[in-house]
C-alpha cells in the first residue's frame, strides 16, 4: 500500500491504563476517503481508539501512523500541527460550557497555530459550518440551553469548521431518538460526500453504519441518495472491538454472514 | 509493601510535573491575560467578604483572649502587641489561605473536573490549546497575586477588630492601641507575613488543579475531586506553615 494514501495507520498499538490494557495489538488501515464505522459494546476501547489516533493517549506499544508521520513519539507541540489536519466529534459533544456557540465553533480557527484564520473569516467560516448544520441562529446561546441533538450539531461544526480531511465521530448518535439521529448522520454523510473527507464512526446502531456505507449525499436534492453503481458510497469497512482487541474487519456483507455470535449482536439487535 | 507506596509516590511525582509545567508556562507564550483577570475577579472579589469576617472576628477573639492571659502580668496594655504579632505572622495569613482554600481549591477543583469527565479537557488539547497553559497557570498567577493582598487585609480588619475589643470591653485608649500594634512589628514579622500567603499560593491552586485534572468517574468524581483537594490544601497550609515558621524563627533565635 502507498505510504502517501494511507491516511491513518495503527501497527501492534496497545494501550494501557495502570497496568490494565484498554487496546490490545490493534492493527488497521484507513486509505484516503474511505470510511471505517467502529461498533462494540460499551468499554471494549473504541474511544480510546480514535483517542490514540489523535495521540491524546500515548501507546505503550506498537506504532500510530497519521498523515504518513509515526505519532507515538512527537511532543505535545509537534501533534498540535498534526490535529489541526484532523476533526473530533467527543462522545456527548465535548463543548466548552463557558462559551457562546460562535466561540465554541471559532475555537479550532483561532487556537490552532498552523490555521491562524484573520478576525473576518473567523466569522464568516463559523457561520458558514454553522449554516452547514441549519444552526446559524444560535450564535450567542450557550451549550447549556440547547437540547441534546442540537449540542451534537454544533460539536460537528466544530469539528468540521477548519475543513479537516479526516474526521472522528465518537458516538454522534448516542442517547438521540432515531429521527435526531438519521439527521446527525446525513450531516457526516453531507460532509463526507462534499469534501471526500476519510471518516471514522463509532456507533452502537447498525442503522447508522448501514446509511454510511450504502448510501451517499446528493447535493442537488439536499437529501441521502441509495449509492449506485456509477455513484457509489465511499468503501465502507466495519471495525469490531471487544475488549480492546479487534475482533472484525469486514464489508458490511461480511459482516451479516459472520458465524461470530458478537459480531452478530450488532447486526440484529438493530438491524 | 513497593506497591503499596507506588500510588502517592506517583502521584507526588505527577504533581511536581503538573507544578513545573504550569511554572514554565509563565514564561512561555501564549498568555491568558483574560482568564487571569477572570481568576484574578473570582477569587480576590469573590473572597473578600469572607476574610474580611474571618479577620475581623479572629482579631477580635485574639485581642479577647490574649487580654485574659496579659492581665495576669498586669500588661492588658500591650494587647496591640500580640494581636498585631500573631495576625501578621500567623493568623491572616493562615486563615485567608484556608478560606480560600475552602472556596477556591474546591472551585478549580469540580470546575476542571467536570471539564475533565466531559471530555473538554481532551478537546481543548484537540483544538490546539494546552490545557495546563489555559488552565493551570493562569489560576497559578492569581492565586499568588491575590492571596497576598487578601492576607494584607485580613491583618487590616483583624487589627480593627482587635481595636474595637480593645476600646469597648478593655477600657484602651485608640492611641495607646494603635501604637503597640505598630511597634510590635519587625521587618521579619512583615516579610514572614508575606512569604506565607505567596508559598501557599501554589498550594492551594496546583493541589485545585490537581485533583481537577486527575478526575476520572462522571459527577461522582467531581464530587471526590473537590472534597480531597480542600482536605490536601488545607493541610498543606498547616505543613508549610511549620516549616516557613521554623525557618523564621531559628533565624531569629540563634
Ligand atoms: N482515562 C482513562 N483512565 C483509565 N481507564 C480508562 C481511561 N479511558 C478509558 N479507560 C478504560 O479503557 C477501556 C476502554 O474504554 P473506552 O475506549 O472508553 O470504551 P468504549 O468502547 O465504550 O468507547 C475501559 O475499560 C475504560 O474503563
Ligand atoms: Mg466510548
Amino acid at each position: 500500500m502507498n505510504g502517501d494514501e494511507t491516511i491513518l495507520r495503527f501497527e501492534g498499538v496497545t494501550v494501557e491504563f495502570a497496568g490494565v490494557p484498554a487496546l490490545k495489538r490493534v492493527s488497521f488501515s484507513v486509505p484516503k476517503g474511505e470510511t471505517r464505522v467502529l461498533f462494540g459494546e460499551a468499554g471494549s476501547g473504541k474511544t480510546v481508539a480514535l483517542k490514540t489516533a489523535l495521540g491524546l493517549i500515548r501507546p505503550v506499544e506498537g506504532e500510530v501512523y497519521l498523515f504518513g508521520r509515526e505519532i507515538t513519539r512527537l511532543s505535545e507541540e509537534e501533534l498540535f500541527d498534526l490535529r489541526s489536519q484532523v476533526g473530533m466529534l467527543f462522545q456527548e459533544g465535548a463543548l466548552f460550557d463557558s462559551l457562546t456557540i460562535e466561540e465554541n465553533v471559532a475555537y479550532p480557527l483561532i487556537n490552532q497555530k498552523s490555521i491562524h484564520a484573520p478576525p473576518e473569516e473567523v466569522a464568516r467560516r463559523v457561520r458558514e459550518a454553522l449554516s452547514f448544520v441549519e444552526l446559524e441562529h444560535t450564535l450567542e446561546k450557550y451549550p447549556s440551553e440547547l437540547s441534546g441533538g442540537m449540542r451534537r450539531r454544533v460539536a460537528i461544526a466544530r469539528a468540521v469548521v477548519t475543513e479537516p480531511p479526516l474526521v472522528l465521530y465518537d458516538s454522534p448518535t448516542a442517547g438521540l431518538d432515531p429521527i435526531t439521529s438519521t439527521t446527525i448522520c446525513a450531516l457526516i454523510m453531507k460532509n463526507r460526500d462534499l469534501r471526500h473527507t476519510t471518516t471514522l464512526l463509532v456507533t452502537h446502531r447498525y442503522q447508522n453504519g448501514n446509511l454510511l456505507a450504502n448510501y451517499r449525499y446528493d447535493e442537488a436534492s439536499g437529501k441521502l441518495v441509495p449509492a449506485t453503481p456509477d455513484r457509489p458510497a465511499p468503501r465502507t469497512i466495519f471495525l469490531g472491538f471487544r475488549g480492546g482487541e479487534l475482533v472484525f474487519e469486514g464489508t458490511q456483507t461480511e459482516m451479516e454472514a459472520s458465524s461470530d455470535p458478537y459480531v452478530g449482536k450488532f447486526v440484529k439487535h438493530n438491524g | 509493601m513497593l506497591d503499596f507506596a507506588k500510588g502517592p509516590i506517583l502521584a507526588i511525582q505527577e504533581f511536581f510535573i503538573l507544578a513545573g509545567q504550569a511554572v514554565r508556562n509563565v514564561f512561555r507564550r501564549p498568555h491568558y491575560g483574560a482568564d487571569i483577570a477572570l481568576q484574578m475577579d473570582t477569587i480576590g472579589f469573590g473572597s473578600l467578604p469572607i476574610v474580611i469576617l474571618t479577620g475581623f472576628f479572629s482579631g477580635a477573639v485574639m485581642a479577647l483572649q490574649m487580654s485574659r492571659a496579659l492581665a495576669q502580668y498586669g500588661q492588658v496594655g500591650r494587647t496591640g502587641t500580640v494581636v498585631s504579632i500573631t495576625l501578621v505572622r500567623e493568623l491572616g495569613p493562615v486563615l485567608t489561605a484556608l478560606m480560600v482554600a475552602g472556596r477556591n481549591a474546591s472551585g478549580m477543583a469540580s470546575e476542571i473536573g467536570s471539564m475533565k469527565v466531559t471530555e473538554q479537557i481532551d478537546a481543548m488539547r484537540a483544538l490546539g490549546t494546552d490545557p495546563i497553559q489555559k488552565l493551570v497557570t493562569p489560576r497559578m498567577i492569581a492565586t499568588a497575586v491575590v492571596l497576598p493582598l487578601l492576607t494584607i487585609i485580613a491583618d487590616f480588619t483583624g487589627m480593627f477588630g482587635g481595636f474595637i475589643v480593645a476600646y469597648y470591653l478593655l477600657n484602651l485608649t485608640p492611641a495607646q492601641y494603635w501604637h503597640t500594634v505598630w511597634t510590635a512589628l519587625e521587618w521579619n514579622d512583615v516579610s514572614q507575613g508575606l512569604l506565607k500567603p505567596f508559598v501557599f499560593s501554589f498550594a492551594i491552586s496546583l493541589v485545585g488543579c490537581y485533583y481537577g485534572l486527575q478526575t476520572t468517574g462522571g459527577t461522582q468524581g467531581v464530587g471526590r475531586a473537590t472534597t480531597q483537594a480542600v482536605v490536601v490544601a488545607s493541610v498543606l497550609v498547616f505543613v508549610l506553615t511549620f516549616f516557613i515558621t521554623k525557618i523564621f524563627v531559628g533565624n531569629v533565635v540563634s
